[in-house]
């Protein structure tokens, strides 16, 4: 089993016809991924690498019963997009733009409260249940089918530590990216109490970095309700107070979101922290050799 | 974006916030000038993107113009060290002179997003003046919150409770709900990260202003506020962190020697924490993007070689879907067009990884190809340490 995204998943394209977003569509098709439509305002009618592109969202979930988007849309439509595909009722949406006004998705997010769709990102490198199927960026041929795991706030950092984990001959049920964004969709405690359920996952990576309190937050869900283990990783330990660290939402604001206050609330929450970013695959192998 | 006080007035002043009258001036003239048209008691404020400028005399009261002109001209060129700015200090180039209020008591204002509600926070206190962190340190329960509806903004009766949990007497409360209703418009108009009073002054007068303000702007917004864009003041960024953004490149500079290219923001800070954990130091932080394309591997090369520190160079580069022979022919051109000189470690990892590093090594220059990121960052500190 995987979480969120399998055979099922009906992929649409939101910016379809867009150079990100028409070279991620064929990279996500060439993996295996159902691509089912892409929505392009003005472009209805017409088909881009033989999908069939729509106006709407809202036409596209109709005739081609899409239950998932992927938003490539810029940073200033964005919000507009994510709003569309909430509104169509779709079940879960991935954005992997960069770059959206925070109050845009304070909005987003307010917007979506009460409603059935799920939102992944944004500014993150999708989702992928390895052998399966592949919504984001990410390259899929560094993942294997298997019982790891992984959540993180990174998209190279993550591709890191999957390939370690693949490399050891250790695969993953799925991995989520869910965003450097100080507002973000899904969280690592929604993330964490999915893979809780998988009976098919074993163990969990978490990734994070500073800024936040996301990891002390999934800290203190692990420590209560989590059943399997996890190796946990923060990345910016030796990141300036202050600072933004590429991320928007990578920054130690009036001294809280430190790695070090991240480190000590996961490891006393029974989480195998690696202070190096080169031990996490080991550190997977270990907790599950136990 | 930061920007400087004068500037959050001026944006203030617009959406009907009250403020101290009060200009810039960048010569004790100019400074002088305006001393004599606000008349009486003035503030003359150093103008620096970091706080506590009051600690450090960046901050001083002139009762007469022959005060306000010797005033202007210490804090006018002066080297304003704060708990903020590091002992290497800020260099002044503006002051703001203000007229002085007679102040019966200071408050606290300020509006964030709150990142775990996702909505805007109004936040107020009665201990106005004092560092807000330290009072949220010692006692939260002296600030007061209020989570704003991003579809209505600040609502009236959410001020009032506010103005009452402050305490403030009845006709100042009428006062200051159109002054924080003002202050949430400002905040959501101009997409500030941060719109930050304090103190909020209440004077003799039964007025109350704006005496001190700071508003950081969201720079993933810039692109829908021109005149805010035009506030940006390349003074107070550090000269390479400038030049890195206009070739869209993430820079940080840092304080060690081992210069970083990294792709991605997580790995560039998780590259970093190795580098520490092998004994070294990182000169900075960088990401050159998922791509890591030739242009920007080339412009990344120019900004670490303009770092005088920088002794070793490691280049952190996962593939991904950019195919490794790729990246590292980009690699190889670029450090042959600029030149470089100093020691490098290249770390290549994802698809046709073996056809990159065969590049690297065939490719005459001072190279070092490393297996993994502990391999990669053992190699560079060695090599920054000899």
């Amino acid at each position: 089993m995987s979480i969120l995204v399998d055979q099922k998943t009906r992929l649409l394209v939101q910016g379809i016809t867009g150079r990100e977003g028409s070279f991620h569509t064929e990279q996500c098709r060439a993996y295996g991924t159902k691509v089912v439509a892409g929505v392009t305002p003005g472009k209805g009618g017409t088909l881009h690498q033989g999908v069939p592109v729509f106006n709407t969202v809202e036409e596209a979930v109709r005739q081609e019963g899409a239950n998932a988007s992927m938003v490539f849309v810029p940073p200033q439509f964005c919000a507009d997009a994510i709003m569309e595909s909430v509104d169509a009722n779709i079940d879960l949406i991935v954005c992997i733009t960069e770059g959206i006004p925070v109050m845009d998705m304070v909005r987003v997010a307010h917007f979506m409260d009460g409603r059935r769709t799920r939102l992944i990102g944004p500014n993150c490198p999708g989702i992928i249940s390895p052998g399966k199927c592949k919504i984001g960026i990410m390259p899929g041929h560094i993942h294997k089918e298997g019982r790891v795991g992984c959540v993180s706030r990174s998209g190279t950092l993550t591709y890191e530590a999957v390939g370690q984990l693949t490399s050891r001959g250790i695969g993953q049920t799925t991995c989520i990216g869910i965003g450097g964004d100080p507002i973000i969709g899904t969280s690592f405690i929604d993330a964490l109490k999915l893979f809780n359920r998988d009976p098919d996952t074993d163990a969990v990576v978490l990734i994070g970095e500073i800024g936040g309190s996301a990891e002390e937050e999934a800290a203190a869900y692990i420590k209560r309700f989590f059943k399997k283990p996890v190796v946990g990783f923060i990345a910016g330990q030796t990141a300036p107070p202050g600072r933004r660290m590429g991320h928007a939402g990578a920054i130690i604001s009036q001294g809280s979101g430190t790695a070090q206050e991240k480190m000590e609330k996961m490891k006393k929450a029974g989480i195998r922290v690696v202070a190096s970013p080169a031990e996490i695959g080991d550190a997977v192998m270990e907790v599950l050799a136990k | 974006m930061k920007i400087h006080e004068y500037q959050a007035k001026q944006i203030l002043s617009r959406f009907g916030v009250k403020v101290p009258r009060g200009q810039v001036a960048k010569t004790v003239e100019h400074a002088v000038e305006v001393a004599r048209e606000l008349g009486g008691t003035v503030v003359i404020k150093a103008q620096i993107h970091a706080g506590g400028r009051g600690k450090g005399g960046g901050v001083k009261v002139a009762r007469d113009l022959e005060q306000a002109e010797e005033h202007a001209s210490q804090i006018l060129g002066m080297n304003l060290v704060t708990p903020q700015t590091g002992p290497e200090g800020k260099r002044v180039n503006q002051a703001l002179v203000e007229e002085g209020l007679n102040i019966e008591k200071e408050f606290y204002l300020g509006i964030v997003i709150d990142r775990g509600s996702g909505l805007p926070v109004f936040m107020a206190s009665r201990e106005g003046g004092m560092e807000i962190e330290e009072v949220a340190r010692k006692n939260p329960k002296l600030i007061l919150k209020e989570f704003i509806n991003p579809f209505l903004g600040l609502q009236g009766f959410q001020a009032r409770r506010l103005c009452f949990g402050l305490e403030l007497d009845s006709p100042i409360v009428n006062k200051a709900v159109p002054f924080m209703t003002s202050l949430y418009r400002a905040f959501e108009a101009s997409d500030a990260s941060l719109a930050e009073i304090n103190p909020l002054v209440l004077t003799r007068e039964g007025e109350i202003y704006a005496l001190d303000a700071k508003m950081n702007i969201d720079d993933n917004a810039l692109y829908r506020h021109g005149d805010v864009r035009e506030m940006r003041d390349l003074d107070e960024e550090d000269p390479l962190e400038v030049e890195a953004s206009r070739y869209g490149l993430n820079y940080i500079k840092l304080n060690g020697n081992v210069g970083c290219m990294v792709n991605g923001a997580g790995l560039a800070m998780a590259t970093m924490d190795i580098i520490k954990l092998a004994g070294g130091n990182p000169a900075n932080f960088l990401d050159v993007g998922g791509g890591a394309n030739v242009d920007q591997v080339r412009n990344a090369f120019k900004i670490l070689m303009s770092d005088a520190s920088v002794r070793a160079v490691l280049i952190n580069i996962f593939g991904g879907i950019m195919r490794c022979d790729v990246v590292a022919e980009g690699v190889v051109q670029a450090a042959r067009e600029i030149g470089v000189q100093l020691p490098v470690v290249v770390r290549l990892e994802g698809t046709n990884v073996e056809k990159g590093r065969e590049i690297l090594n065939h490719s005459g220059l001072n190279f070092q190809v490393a297996m993994g990121m502990a391999d990669a960052a053992k190699k560079v500190v060695q090599l920054a340490g000899a």
